[in-house]
């Protein structure tokens, strides 16, 4: 049997322009019968504490100029919410979630805190062994 | 709807962006019977080319596709 391919995400950023990208990419990955393994750490993980994915509205500030016509573009024409399309993907593909932990820790956040998406709260050594078996990892 | 090859299941992914319409493809293969065609509408400029690359990884059988006015029809066989 040929080995599993495999992706590997580093996502430190928790805004809308960077979270979309994300669950794009699983997306793809999905369609290609690759594993996905996304780490969120900082930012990014501050996005998928209960409740947040739905609130975030944030947009890099390099691009906070265009932030209100893209949302409005993006409405107009029905574009999916990032998380949905990354449960989509989840759902239908090998898609693995985790959490920094040492984010997790210096905030003072649990696996409870978190959306039901992350599947566990893991070391940077553990997530670089996973990267290890990928062919690329992305860092967003 | 303009005259096209009977399907067994048709999704009207219209409108829908990449990635939309090929997972909603997947999905509707995954729940289908081997032997069973399904056909997605698209208007997304990504489904043409990834429908048909998609079904050959998978191993399920690309029908074709049938190009409408601001939209295409593309059609897969379940196969396995």
């Amino acid at each position: 049997m040929a080995e599993q391919k495999r992706l590997c995400m580093v996502v430190f950023d928790g805004t809308v322009d960077k979270l979309y990208p994300v669950a794009i990419m699983a997306s793809g990955a999905v369609m290609n019968d690759v594993r996905v393994d996304i780490f969120l750490t900082f930012w990014g993980l501050l996005a998928f504490r209960k409740g947040e994915p739905y609130k975030v509205q944030a947009i890099s500030q390099d691009y906070a100029q265009q932030a209100g016509a893209m949302m409005a573009l993006m409405q107009e024409k029905k574009v999916p919410h990032w998380y949905d399309t990354l449960l989509q993907a989840k759902e239908l593909g090998d898609v693995h979630v985790h959490a920094c932990a040492m984010t997790a820790d210096l905030m003072g956040l649990t696996k409870e805190d978190f959306e039901p998406v992350i599947e566990d709260i893991i070391g940077v050594g553990e997530f670089i062994e996973m990267s290890q078996q990928a062919s690329s990892t992305l860092f967003i | 709807m303009a005259e096209g090859m009977q399907v067994t299941r048709e999704i009207d992914a219209r409108g829908s962006f990449c990635p939309g319409p090929m997972m909603e493809l997947i999905r509707a293969i995954r729940s289908a019977s081997v032997g069973d065609t399904i056909a997605v509408l698209s208007t997304d400029q990504g489904s043409k080319r990834d429908i048909p690359n998609w079904a050959q990884k998978a191993g399920q059988e690309f029908v074709g596709v049938e190009e409408y006015e601001g939209y295409d029809r593309i059609i897969v066989r379940k196969v396995k």
